[in-house]
């Protein structure tokens, strides 16, 4: 099978190690993956804030560039709604038919992390160690939008050594929103206090969740209120072993991965 | 001589401005930052939207076949708007048949001048109210009293609104930012004919309450309701609530003058089948509402012998006419989106500046008045999607936040000639990602951000714009080394950049 990963803007420039622990997951599984260069962005940006047609040409160059993949993998519920979701919206309003097809066609194929893992390659244990506490964030998009129901959770649970305890109120939006978090500061922040109550409740010395946008939006408050929780991936637990195991202190995360531009962690 | 029609009709306006309550005077960031310090309104909120969203919830998966009903509902619903031309006119046929008037109303002045006229001339200078959130639109209490005429809402907690002055902040508890000791000193202050020793019980409240409307009932000879719903082909109009207050307004006076919205029609008295089981559910969280009142024009020596219907327009054709946000004229006022919305949970009503709150509010108050009237309400949502899950008619109200959204930026567009700050950031962006070389180098440069964070791995507060909004409450993850795609040219792919 040839899966092509969208890493997701934000990934690609602030979270690049969610994009590692995704080609190091499914590598591990036998996969392999492909990353093509052409990509940037789904547009879900563009779109929810109003600029659909300055969204156009981002999902043309979606569908161009992914239609060559048997399936799609993205590291985040929130941008593969959006394919699924907003392409066709943009495509009806504002392209060719062709396009619309094209768009169809991607989306029916394009899939968030735990759908790929548990629903296309059959798997639930991938074979990972994390010996934390952690707790889980559903998000949003991956929960209604796309319904991934439980299959994040089935993935951590045959994880081996996590120590999974439940999230209070899991189900609430942590308040990122997009552009809400700016536009709305302080009701987002008002939510986003609520979250991190819940988060800090459950003893968890990480918040996981699907969507580096969520956990970059829970993981800033936690970090502004010096809270000592930290944020991590769905794909980063995944991605651990023993062999490789999660190093947990961001700072020696940063000096292990600094010294190895030219060569693979 | 008569006006004589030349030509096409025109397209009834969106609601006019200066007149009823579908505007705020603050925009909703603002007025926001106001509520949100409000400890009194965040713990009344906290609580009753948390209990009623349990109870909602419990009722709710009581019934194997909800999905079935709410896919019902919207059905009937999305088939009425496409032929309401024809159901109102049925209506208004079925009506007349059984002795009712009906009066058609383009906008809220419109409507509140025929309300006043009836009033007047049954020469009576007060007036009972049933619970409605149509009369509220169009402002329809300040009307009469600029007319002389004292209109008393009898919904508990209406009245609590009403004499305290205040606006309502809740579709189905209007009284919900109010705690008992404020209702006891608003009683105290204003009910006039109320014992000194009143205590904040709220069984000696509502006491109070129902020693000092029963007055009002016996002695009213005119009544104005509300309708939760009109049967086309019987004419029927029904009210549900809760405490009884509405089937006296609805039974005792000799007069009944309806305000309602022409989007509130069932097709056919089966329809009620659905709708009646969708309703006390979603709204309060009960099997069935203790109160289901209908009638159909005047029966005779039996309640009400003059029926006036008054059929709203405010914008809602307008709204219709709007292909991708016409599904918000299925709502049934039932407020579960409010009860389950992150947003109104912690903002209130009030910050939504329009007597329709919460997600539905956000949508319906801009597609009434015209996006512009209401700019800010599309982005009042974070697009959670608890919303639309709730809705017991299936309406997309995160997908009609972003077509609103939209429309805010392209009617904006064509009413400047110098686009936004926003726009341009917008439109760069979109040019800056469409071509992978540019947007290589972009990514790259985001590497300078590394200047910052260096003390503790985090960025702090930042005093720039937009930066600023995120920085006050949330650090900055600091920008990594190396991109992925810099990473993946390294590790994996020699042959691309």
């Amino acid at each position: 099978m040839k899966i092509g990963l969208l890493i997701t803007c934000l990934a690609d420039a602030m979270f690049p190690d969610v994009g590692r622990a995704t080609v190091d997951v499914l590598e591990r599984l036998g996969h392999t993956v492909d990353f093509p260069a052409e990509q940037s962005c789904c547009g879900q940006m563009h779109v929810n804030t109003g600029y659909q047609k300055a969204a156009l040409p981002l999902v043309e160059r979606f569908a161009d560039v992914f239609a060559p993949y048997d399936a799609v993998v993205a590291p985040s519920g929130s941008c593969v709604g959006s394919v699924r979701h907003q392409h066709g919206l943009v495509a009806r309003r504002f392209g060719s038919g062709g396009l619309q097809d094209a768009v169809g066609h991607v989306a029916g194929k394009t899939y968030e992390l735990s759908e790929l893992l548990v629903d296309v390659l059959g798997v639930t244990d991938v074979g990972a160690y994390f010996p934390h506490r952690v707790t889980y964030h559903p998000t949003c998009h991956s929960l209604r939008m796309l319904r991934v129901g439980d299959k994040p959770l089935r993935l951590l649970q045959a994880v081996d050594g996590i120590q999974l305890v439940d999230l209070p109120d899991a189900d609430q939006c942590c308040g990122f929103g997009g552009t809400f978090a700016v536009k709305n500061a302080d009701t987002s922040t008002a939510m986003l206090t609520d979250k991190m109550r819940h988060v800090l409740d459950t003893g968890a010395q990480l918040c996981s969740a699907g969507d580096s946008s969520c956990l970059m939006h829970i993981g800033g408050g936690l970090s502004r209120i010096r809270s000592g929780v930290g944020t991590v991936h769905l794909a980063q637990i995944l991605a651990a072993t023993r062999a490789r195991p999660y190093v947990l202190d961001q700072a020696a995360r940063d000096r292990a991965t600094s010294g190895v531009l030219d060569g693979r962690a | 001589m008569s006006a004589v029609m030349l030509g096409m009709p025109t397209l009834p306006p969106p609601a006019p401005r200066g007149v009823g309550h579908l505007r705020g005077d603050e925009s909703f960031p603002d007025a926001a930052r106001h509520s949100l310090a409000d400890t009194q309104l965040r713990a009344n909120l906290g609580h009753a939207t948390r209990t009623i969203r349990a109870k909602r919830a419990s009722v709710v998966a009581e019934l194997p076949d909800w999905e079935e009903l709410r896919e019902a509902g919207r059905q009937l619903k999305v088939h009425t708007m496409a032929h309401l031309p024809d159901y109102l006119e049925q209506l208004e046929a079925a009506v007349t048949a059984r002795g009712g008037i009906v009066h058609w109303a383009r906008d809220a002045a419109e409507a509140n001048r025929i309300v006043t006229e009836l009033v007047q001339a049954k020469g009576v200078d007060e007036v009972v109210k049933v619970k409605s959130m149509a009369t509220q639109e169009i402002g329809l209490n300040e009307a009469l009293e600029a007319a002389g005429i004292s209109a008393w809402e009898t919904d508990l907690a209406e009245l609590i609104v009403q004499l305290g002055h205040d606006k309502p902040s809740h579709i189905l508890v209007p009284a919900i930012h109010r705690n008992r000791s404020e209702i006891r000193q608003i009683f105290l202050d204003e009910m006039g004919d109320v014992d000194p020793d009143l205590t904040d019980e709220p069984s000696v409240l509502a006491g109070a309450a129902r020693l000092h409307l029963r007055r009002k009932f016996l002695s009213a000879e005119v009544a104005i309701s509300g309708a939760n719903y009109a049967i086309a082909e019987t004419g029927t109009i029904g009210v549900v609530e809760s405490e009884g207050n509405g089937r006296m307004c609805l039974t005792l006076p000799q007069t009944l003058i309806t305000v309602m919205g022409i989007e509130k029609l069932v097709p056919r008295y089966t329809d009620l089948e659905v709708f009646l089981q969708l309703l006390p559910r979603s709204s309060t969280g009960e099997r069935m509402n203790p109160y289901t009142s209908m009638w159909t024009g005047i029966t005779p020596d039996d309640g009400p012998q003059e029926f006036h219907l008054v059929l709203l327009d405010n914008g809602r054709t307008q709204v219709l006419a709007d292909e991708e946000g016409r599904d918000a004229l299925n709502c049934i006022r039932c407020s579960a989106c409010l009860n389950v919305c992150p947003v109104y949970e912690r903002a209130g009503g009030h910050a939504y500046g329009s007597v329709y709150p919460g997600p539905i509010g956000a949508i319906l108050s801009p597609l009434l008045t015209g996006v512009e009237d209401n700019a800010s309400l599309p982005f009042a949502s974070s697009l959670c999607g608890a919303c639309y899950d709730a809705c017991p008619v299936k309406i997309n109200i995160p997908e009609i936040l972003v077509h609103l959204r939209a429309r805010h930026t392209e009617e904006y567009a064509e009413e400047h000639t110098v686009p936004s700050v926003e726009a341009v950031a917008m439109s760069t962006l979109s040019f800056v990602m469409r071509d992978p070389r540019r947007w290589r180098l972009a990514l790259r440069s985001g590497r300078l951000g590394r200047i910052l964070g260096r003390r503790r791995g985090a960025i702090g507060e930042i005093p720039l714009p937009v930066v600023k909004q995120w920085t006050e409450t949330r650090d900055l993850a600091r920008p990594p080394q190396q991109t992925f795609r810099d990473w993946w040219a390294a590790t994996h792919d020699g042959d691309r950049s």
